[in-house]
């Protein structure tokens, strides 16, 4: 790996930061003049909270937020913030910190993010790769079907249908149907004290929704993917020549087979990471998830607005650093990647 | 030129006696439509789902009294029944017609995404694949770093800051998600005019004196007519993702029953804990519907401008 590659790869990571903080800096100051914190004290106003002396509370928070600078300055302030990881503080949860809400919260959904594409990344290609070889199964060629008219809808939608299957009572169901839970990631008022067997088992039941809806749409791409490259790869010379020398099969499928039809595959992960994150937030948000996404829609329902634009910086400075790691990665594993850059 | 005719159809009469196959490929553009449709089995699907959703549309919308649609024209939170075929919402909307009306509007902002879209890919695409150098190296790094950044973030911070009152409009909605569709059509389309510029027939148009936008419409673009149906439907997806995704947030036209809207209103009056479900899964079908829809087209449309894709599948 080339000191050239890994600063192109670093470059594009700063560039994506950069330009992503300062577009959403910028567009919502052109679509419209409102003014957060004026609306959040109406707002208070109205229901009672605050009554006399308003515009100084205002005043005081355009001075600490240098609201009332011009905009280049207010610009750069935010990015010098943003780089020391000062994200303001919560609108509605003054005086606690964005960083703080989101450092409780990301946990949460960095746990469902790297299960859910770990399991169908795993499923996906494992399928995939069994579809494309000679000899597979016959079930599998039916369930594929299934699989691929399911990843074109958003994650979201299928977590509708779960809810509606496995979450609610009908009549249809019979008396040992499974209920899962469908709000939050642990049953109400339960306080645990560190992690026994109950509490992973709670946790557990209240993800299995969630993830099932983001699995259950993610399988049939991967599986599409990888069988495409498999069928490629299956037709090589190499292994035409592997199993001339009589090596056992499962070793041409894994060795010869999957670990070079798999690079490609990590090439889609990386440019699917964006939509990925995106419709796990939506999923986090249906199912009352206590992660991003909920924190988010909180934010967005409050007009919260500091919140709102820590949630979104940093989901979009978490794609862009997975995006690096994996493009960091593909060359340890690619050895032609590495030679060529 | 009566030769020529004469030996073409020489010509086609043998391969039409040696194959049924190649038969339909030295026909008129019609007919080679027509056999792709026979024979791809996913675009024929997708295009009667697509003729579905339509009907659904024009027909229902002319059985259906649209009033229905709107509060309380009947009973709060009723179940199916002969009087309400798919029930009623909280606040006595009726959810039949409201689908009926609400679907379109879906749609109309997936064609607002579906043009712009396509319409800036075609050009950054055709201008970074043709011109090369510096050029496209920024076209390229640009799509690159917007693929990257989840749109979805950038629109929410967009949509919540101008909600007022009212919401975004219908058209408005279309224009915002729109404005962040047009990165895969630029990929794509960026990559098949590197390659074709290549190609011998570019070649000889070039050596014959044709001009640079002569070669880009008359050579290049009849080419890739498949690429950019396909890059269309791609791009419409996106921005019909982007849009449910705000709305279904809260961030949609407040008065304006998209279906993502009235997925949020299900949510926010706890359809899910009522058990209300006949107030969230239409919804649900219809957008899952739009979306299967425009997988078949596009990936139908895709393997009939990839010959390779069509012999593996």
């Amino acid at each position: 790996m080339s000191i050239t590659y890994i600063g192109a790869r670093v470059g594009m990571f700063i560039l994506v930061v950069w330009l992503a903080t300062t577009v959403i800096f910028f567009l919502p100051r052109i679509a419209s003049d409102r003014n957060p914190v004026r609306e959040r004290m109406i707002m208070m106003a109205a229901t009672g909270n605050l009554s006399t002396g308003m515009e100084k509370v205002v005043a005081a928070y355009e001075r600490d937020y240098g609201l009332d600078q011009p905009l280049y300055l207010q610009y750069i302030r935010y990015l010098s913030s943003v780089l020391r990881g000062d994200l303001n503080v919560s609108l509605i949860r003054h005086p606690t910190t964005v960083m703080d809400l989101i450092q409780e919260r990301m946990p949460w959904t960095l746990g469902l993010v790297g299960f859910s594409i770990l399991v169908a990344f795993a499923l996906g290609s494992l399928s995939g790769a069994t579809l494309a070889w000679p000899g597979a199964p016959t079930w599998l060629k039916g369930v594929l079907p299934i699989f691929l008219t399911l990843s074109p809808i958003p994650y979201f939608m299928l977590a509708f249908f779960l809810i509606f299957i496995f979450a609610v009572r009908h009549e249809w169901q019979p008396e040992w149907w499974p209920m899962l839970p469908i709000a939050g990631a642990s049953k109400v008022g339960t306080i645990y004290d560190g992690w026994d067997l109950a509490r992973v088992w709670d946790v557990v039941r209240h993800s299995i929704l969630p993830a099932s809806s983001i699995i259950l749409s993610q399988v049939g791409f991967w599986a599409l993917g990888m069988r495409g490259m498999m069928i490629t790869t299956a037709g090589e010379d190499y292994v035409t020549l592997a199993q001339m020398r009589g090596l056992r099969p499962d070793r041409i499928f894994g060795q010869y087979g999957m670990r070079n039809a798999l690079l490609p595959q990590l090439t889609s992960l990386a440019l699917a990471m964006s939509l990925i994150v995106s419709g796990v937030i939506l999923v986090e948000y249906i199912f009352r998830y206590p992660g991003m996404g909920s924190l988010l829609f909180d934010a967005i329902a409050g007009f919260d607005y500091f919140v709102i634009y820590g949630v979104v910086l940093v989901l979009i400075i978490f794609v862009a650093t997975a995006t690096l790691v994996l493009d960091l990665v593909y060359p340890l594993i690619d050895p032609r990647v590495r030679r060529a850059a | 030129m009566q030769d020529q005719s004469a030996e073409t159809g020489q010509s086609s009469a043998a391969i039409r006696a040696s194959s049924e196959a190649d038969e339909a490929r030295s026909y008129s553009a019609w007919s080679q439509i027509w056999y792709y449709f026979l024979h791809e089995r996913m675009l024929t699907a997708g295009v009667l789902m697509l003729v579905a959703l339509l009907a659904l549309w024009l027909i229902g919308g002319q059985l259906v009294d649209p009033k229905g649609a709107e509060p309380i024209s009947g009973p709060q939170a009723a179940p199916p029944q002969a009087k309400y075929w798919l029930g009623t919402d909280f606040n006595g909307r009726q959810i039949l017609p409201l689908m009926i009306h609400g679907a379109p509007l879906t749609l109309r902002i997936g064609l607002y995404a579906g043009i712009v879209g396509l319409g800036v890919g075609i050009i950054l695409g055709f201008i970074a694949g043709y011109m090369r150098g510096t050029v496209d190296a920024i076209v390229r790094i640009i799509s690159d770093v917007f693929i990257t950044i989840p749109s979805l973030a950038v629109l929410v911070v967009v949509a919540s800051t101008i909600k007022e009152g009212a919401g975004l409009s219908v058209n408005a909605m279309g224009l915002i998600v729109a404005s962040l569709a047009w990165m895969w059509p630029t990929r794509v389309i960026r990559a098949q005019v590197l390659s074709m510029r290549e190609s011998n027939y570019v070649e000889v148009a070039r050596l014959n004196g044709m001009g640079d936008f002569e070669i880009i419409f008359r050579e290049l673009m009849p080419n890739l007519l498949p690429f950019l149906a396909a890059s269309f439907v791609g791009a419409m997806a996106s921005g019909i993702l982007a849009a449910v995704g705000l709305e279904a947030l809260g961030l949609g036209p407040q008065h304006e029953p998209t279906l993502g809207m009235t997925i949020y209103w299900s949510i926010y009056y706890g359809a899910l804990l009522s058990n209300w479900w006949w107030w969230y899964v239409p919804p649900t079908i219809l957008v899952a519907w739009i979306f299967v829809t425009l997988y078949l087209i596009a990936s139908g449309l895709d393997k009939w401008a990839n010959p390779r894709l069509r012999q593996s599948l």
